[in-house]
């Protein structure tokens, strides 16, 4: 089970509270984009084992949607950050690269 | 005028560990906007004549309260006879500011726990440290009760006052009253 603390509401719940809506920081391609585009927004997805950038929401909690670093095979929640954002943040980038050394080259 | 009528009606299960009652009908106004504005916490606290509550806490009198529901939510907590008077009241100062309150009355259903095990039968089907010393008098949760979304705070110590969607009430009443059954006492916290 996952602990998870929400970044907006600042609760820190386990998971069933909380609904996860897949990978994040992916690139909404739309109108004059190329098919190629629009098979990637659509359907392509990591799937990888290790490290993965969710969307979530607090369900039952405040309402509000955030971002989750988590491992997909020990279940390890590195942190979560605000849903405002492109990108992870440079800290918990750091984190995770103490955590799982070269993780960014198996993803 | 009709008269208004609560989701059931005043229910009440005492025969076990602790009482569950339906508290009939109550006033609540839902006030969303930038709840860290003067002008949208001034309103609020005008209106609900309770102060201002902190981040995930709630603060009430009697049937007067705030609560904190998000970073961007209040509820307004009132007697259901006050709620048209006191939104017309709250719509007119926060006029100027970006928010929008609603009379959500009717759409919410409240409930009270009471007694020594009121505290053991919620932690049976809320995922919430529920222990004396994490929550608290003055705390305001929004979580789930077994399978449907619902908020609950401590007016008092052995007091827990719930809050849920009307259409849920039924299942709400059922599952805490199985919950208190007679005998089940788990004598944890």
């Amino acid at each position: 089970m996952l602990i998870v603390s929400c970044p907006n509401c600042g609760i820190t719940a386990e998971e069933t509270e909380f609904h996860a809506h897949g990978e994040a920081h992916i690139t909404r391609h739309a109108v004059g984009s190329s098919d190629d585009q629009m098979e990637t927004y659509l359907f392509m997805r990591k799937n990888p084992k290790g490290v993965h950038f969710e969307r979530w929401r607090h369900q039952y909690g405040c309402g509000k949607w955030f971002h989750m670093a988590r491992c997909t095979m020990t279940l390890e929640v590195f942190g979560t950050y605000s849903a405002q954002t492109y990108s992870p943040p440079d800290d918990l980038l750091a984190r995770i690269d103490a955590r799982r050394p070269g993780w960014r080259e198996a993803t | 005028m009709s008269d208004p009528v609560s989701a059931l009606n005043n229910a009440h299960y005492g025969a076990g560990i602790a009482e569950v009652s339906e508290l009939g009908a109550v006033g609540m106004i839902t006030l969303r906007g930038d709840i860290n504005t003067r002008g949208v916490q001034k309103g609020a606290v005008d209106v609900a004549g309770v102060k201002m509550p902190a981040p995930l806490h709630c603060v009430t009198d009697g049937s007067a309260g705030i609560a904190w529901m998000s970073p961007d939510e209040l509820l307004i907590m009132c007697n259901y006879a006050d709620v048209a008077k006191k939104l017309e009241t709250l719509r007119g100062k926060t006029a100027k500011v970006h928010a929008l309150a609603v009379n959500v009355s009717d759409a919410r259903a409240v409930f009270e726990l009471r007694g020594p095990h009121a505290r053991e039968v919620l932690a049976k089907v809320a995922p919430v440290d529920l222990a004396r010393d994490q929550f608290k008098s003055g705390m305001f949760r929004r979580t789930r009760i077994a399978q449907v979304p619902a908020a609950f705070w401590m007016p008092e110590e052995d007091v827990i006052r719930m809050v849920c969607f009307r259409s849920v009430a039924q299942y709400v009443f059922d599952v805490l009253s199985v919950a208190s059954q007679p005998g089940s006492e788990v004598g944890y916290i």
